[in-house]
């Protein structure tokens, strides 16, 4: 996925002794200075060089002085008293990001030479830069503000003219582009060649003209074109859907996964005053690196929907009517009463988190309700992150018992027909007339019950429709494609009156059966553990940031399945 | 005094009847040593070229030899790959293309001896965009080459095969720095390449082993096989061998491209000898030595040079301005340098300003932009100049010319940030009271006034 991961060493165990900053220590031999420092609790600053791109060494803004060891007449390294080698210091600056390591180096990352050079660097990006900081929506996350309070002057020494180069350039589907803002650093389009492999993006004009463009007659709007907007060091490239809607200072920043397909990028979500404002990938080297594809990074503002179901609604003569969870859960339990479990049907999205399905499984099996699969959804996946299955927890419902795969699913609709089926529950907000079952055989059944986010073609069919919270407004875990247990927090609450299903669930259930030992996620965990073996010892806080590998990368395999 | 010429690169051009056909080519003794230098064998001639301290005749002056030695045919598995850049656009530089448009053979019989000391099967010939008849030239050279059987398949039944490729430049100053000529000649935007990791003899065209060199050098090694590298390295100095093509330009009486031994000559003879002196009763005022990136040399000045007494120690000795030989580490000693050969001349009419304005004009057009305290910097420095030539000049813009200048030398990817950056150091370093007083008439009436120098 990444061709160059500069930030991981070949070997953590194949150290060399280098000096940074007047302490000898030791790092990973072929490392870079820039990592190096990093390592040595340094910061060496950088806005071209990238861990996860080629190195081009053109900002500059990485100059370190470098040493060698001072060599004896017998090629041996002069030993000072405390035994280290004696440096010999070269009088050019060197750049971090393409100077790897060597025994005996010697790396000073703020002497005189090299403030100076740092000042020189932040001095000349700005001259030409508009300034417009008041207005740019990179501010509060720019390294350009960053570094010019770090290294910079507080004022220019500039009076001339500045470059004047085209500004909000349409530069594709998802992004506009300032090229006066631009610092040419090239990241964009090494990101687009190297990692999406789209080579559209470019320089044009010479000097302090060069331009950042679209190769003519091409638009800049790959897959992934807007990790461009992460990566870009500056208020550049802006996403059109994020640009002048909040100051990024605002935002409250949670840890999550991306749910719109069955890869589970990491992402972080950014939200205000309850309101998710945008989600950009979180780094996990064994899932998605630093990048998320756009699809699923803007993928969130159906939260905001004019469809979303804030209360639970009731049907009374031949409509529904807004009413109280009480009622809900009560009318909801009497009707499920009234129909024999044989002849129950239960839809489990694998939208749904394992602590929500467990729950779910452990109700089902006190009703005696066997019928039960999750609706499967085709994606359009790639070669790179997107995964056909475009549920995000398809594994972890198989692990819990609740799926077929949508095998036994795509008998329903007959059955229902027949009369064999005479209860529907929904769980996950699946609209089921989409998947196939037709309208009219919905309206034959006895009890249907709907719960989810968003009203559809099935829940306006419902007898009893119980709103429930997104994915980015619960906690939980999901199982991607390539088996690996990973887990979101609740970003924002669920509007209205909606709520996390594992607690309609679980009221349901108190409601129906009585049964319930399930107060925490801990609980849950507790029981999961011991009736799966994949998710045995685990626990909420064992799954870590970055998620547990439980099961072999069978991803391939299954998304043919889910394909087929 | 006169002072004859050694033409030795020059030999045959402009001489009367010489045309650049390969049959007049030929009739001047022509490929003779390429069939000397296909019985030598390529380490024979590496070696001969190492004995001749044959040092590059593009502007960095470093020694042909050890830079063939990076690279050892019998061991590489990749192609090697040889370069000629025939991109010449140094300011006042103007010897390549007199042997590209009047004795293009030359530079192919040194081009093809070259590759074949180096193993190489496949060399380009890189020639600024801007030389048109140049590349007509250099293809039809090329065509009657190979109908010769000097080149292509088994080169006069040595088994040796080479192809050169003609390629035309992308018309910018840059495709003359080594690793920015590679780039342009993959097909991309002449960004030079950052060194380490890119070094030319280890990732070069297409991250194979690549020698670069200039025209003259490459012609140099056709008369380093002819007479040996030995008896090269008798001509001109010690360290500083063979002829240097002189390229002078500007105020003096006879400008033009000269050949004479490395420190035969010096610049006063070169001047008032060679090139006629100073037009129009004028005085020199200031003289840069080797092309625009040169630092320039004021007038009167007195130069500390090492040299080796008659006991062979090294000592420092005083040399005046006039008296300062025309060789590398002369130039070098003056704390400029001999460079690409292009020496400009500039009598005491010249406003210094305004020279390093149209000097800071061209680096300023051409800086790649590709880092940022050249992009930045250089356009920066040319504003400024402009400002002060357009009498807007600040009393502090000399020091923040300055400033800029040192913020921009030896930070950038390539020399390029060095030769931009040079010119202004030593301008404003020589010359500082004359800016200073620009600024300080400021206004019109200030435009066309110079400082008197006295020498």
């Amino acid at each position: 996925m990444n061709p160059w991961n500069h930030d991981v060493a070949k070997d953590e165990k194949d150290l060399i002794d280098v000096q940074v900053d007047g302490v000898w220590m030791q790092m990973p031999r072929g490392l870079n200075v820039v990592e190096v420092a990093h390592r040595s609790k340094k910061f060496i600053p950088h806005y071209c060089y990238h861990p996860k791109l080629s190195v081009v060494g053109n900002c500059r803004m990485c100059l370190f002085e470098m040493g060698t060891p001072k060599m004896g007449p017998d090629r041996k390294p002069i030993l000072g008293p405390d035994g280290k080698p004696e440096i010999a210091w070269m009088p050019r600056p060197q750049i971090g990001c393409a100077t790897g390591i060597t025994p005996g180096m010697g790396i000073r990352t703020d002497s005189a030479l090299v403030k100076d050079c740092r000042n020189g660097v932040m001095e000349f990006l700005l001259i030409n830069h508009p300034l417009d900081c008041t207005i740019c929506d990179q501010a509060g996350e720019c390294k350009l503000q960053e570094f010019s309070v770090e290294y910079g002057t507080g004022e220019s020494r500039f009076v001339e003219q500045k470059v004047r180069k085209p500004k909000n350039v349409d530069l594709g589907e998802r992004i506009v582009l300032d090229d006066e803002r631009c610092i040419l650093c090239s990241r964009c389009i090494r990101f687009s060649s190297e990692v999406v492999k789209d080579d559209v993006l470019g320089f044009v004009n010479r000097g302090s003209h060069s331009t950042l463009t679209a190769y003519p007659g091409k638009r800049f709007d790959n897959a992934y074109s807007l990790n461009t907007v992460d990566l870009c060091p500056v208020g550049a490239l802006t996403s059109k859907d994020f640009r002048f809607q909040m100051r990024v200072w605002f935002l409250k920043e949670t840890k999550g996964l991306c749910t719109s397909c069955g890869t589970g990028c990491n992402i972080t979500l950014g939200s205000r005053e309850g309101k998710v404002h945008r989600l950009t990938p979180r780094e996990n080297e064994s899932v998605n690196s630093q990048w998320m594809c756009d699809y699923g990074r803007l993928n969130f503002h159906y939260l905001d929907s004019k469809d979303r179901l804030h209360r639970p609604l009731l049907r009374a003569a031949g409509e529904q009517f807004p009413g109280t969870w009480g009622d809900a859960i009560q009318r909801s339990a009497e009707a499920l009463k009234k129909v024999n479990p044989e002849e129950l049907a239960v839809v489990a999205s694998a939208r749904l988190t394992n602590e929500e399905l467990f729950v779910l499984s452990r109700f089902l099996r006190e009703l005696g309700v066997t019928r039960v699969d999750m609706v499967p959804h085709q994606g359009q996946g790639d070669s790179f992150l997107r995964s056909g299955d475009a549920n995000p927890n398809s594994r972890g419902a198989e692990l819990l018992g609740l799926s077929s795969g949508g095998r036994k699913f795509g008998t329903w609709g007959a059955e229902i027909a027949s009369g064999k089926i005479r209860g529907l529950l929904i769980f996950g907000g699946e609209d089921v007339v989409a998947a196939g079952i037709p309208a009219s055989a919905l309206q034959s059944l006895d009890v249907l019950l709907f719960s989810g986010i968003l009203a559809n073609g099935t829940s306006r069919l419902a007898h009893v429709v119980l709103p429930a919270a997104a994915t980015a407004e619960k906690t939980g875990s999901m199982v991607n494609v390539h088996g690996r247990l990973q887990r979101m927090t609740r970003a924002v609450p669920a509007p209205g009156e909606a709520r996390e299903d594992w607690t309609i669930i679980r009221d349901l259930r108190e409601a129906c059966t009585g049964g319930n030992s399930l107060h925490s996620v801990e609980d849950v965990w507790k029981a999961m553990g011991a009736e799966v073996t994949q998710f045995a010892g685990l626990s909420w806080a064992k799954i870590g940031d970055l998620g547990v590998q439980i099961e072999n990368d069978l991803g391939a395999i299954h998304e043919k399945s889910v394909k087929a | 005094m006169a002072f004859t010429e050694h033409r030795l690169i020059f030999k045959h051009i402009d001489a009367p009847g010489y045309t650049r056909d390969i049959t007049c080519y030929q009739k001047h003794g022509g490929y003779e040593m390429l069939k000397k230098g296909l019985t030598m064998g390529g380490p024979a001639i590496r070696e001969e070229v190492k004995k001749s301290q044959l040092r590059g005749r593009g502007g960095a002056g470093f020694p042909t030899g050890t830079k063939w030695s990076f690279i050892d045919p019998t061991k590489v598995t990749k192609p090697i790959y040889l370069i000629c850049n025939a991109d010449e656009s140094e300011p006042g530089t103007f010897k390549d293309r007199q042997i590209i448009y009047k004795d293009p053979h030359q530079l192919i019989e040194g081009m093809i001896l070259s590759c074949f000391a180096n193993g190489v099967k496949l060399a380009y010939l890189y020639i600024r965009c801007e030389f048109t008849e140049g590349w007509k030239i250099l293809e039809n050279a090329i065509e009657e080459a190979k109908a010769a059987g000097f080149l292509g398949k088994n080169i006069l039944k040595s088994g040796y095969d080479l192809e050169i490729y003609v390629h035309r430049g992308a018309g910018a100053y840059i495709c003359g720095e080594e690793t920015g000529l590679i780039e342009s000649l993959e097909g991309k935007r002449a960004y030079p390449r950052i060194k380490p990791p890119y070094f030319p003899a280890v990732l070069g065209l297409y991250m194979c082993p690549t020698i670069v060199n200039n025209v003259e050098t490459l012609c140099n090694v056709k008369h380093i096989v002819e007479m040996g590298g030995d008896a090269y390295a008798k001509i001109g100095r010690p360290n500083n061998t063979g002829t240097r093509l002189l390229c002078v330009s500007g105020d003096v009486v006879k400008p033009g491209y000269y050949e004479f031994p490395c420190g035969a000559i010096t610049l006063g003879q070169l001047i008032y000898n060679v090139c006629g002196g100073i037009p129009n009763g004028r005085r020199l005022k200031a003289v840069i030595p080797g092309g625009s990136s040169a630092k320039v040399l004021r007038a009167g000045e007195v130069y500390k040079i090492k040299e080796k007494d008659s006991q062979g120690n090294m000592v420092d000795r005083d040399v005046k301005l006039d008296d300062l030989r025309m060789d590398f580490d002369s130039l070098a000693g003056a704390g400029s340098m001999a460079g690409s050969g292009g020496v400009i001349v500039m009598d005491d009419s010249r406003d210094m300003a305004e020279c390093l304005a149209n000097i800071s004009t061209f680096y300023a057009h051409e800086s790649c932009g590709q880092c940022t305290p050249c992009r930045e910097g250089v356009l920066w420095l040319k504003k400024i100049l402009s400002r002060i030539a357009d009498g807007q000049g600040r009393d502090n813009d000399p020091d923040l010319l300055k400033d800029v200048a040192d913020r921009i030398a030896g930070r950038t990817i390539c020399a390029f940030g060095e030769a931009a950056a040079w010119p202004v150091q030593s301008f404003l370093g020589k010359f500082k009271e004359e800016f200073q007083i620009r600024i300080r008439r400021n206004g019109a009436a200030a435009k066309r006034d110079t400082v008197s120098l006295t020498h």
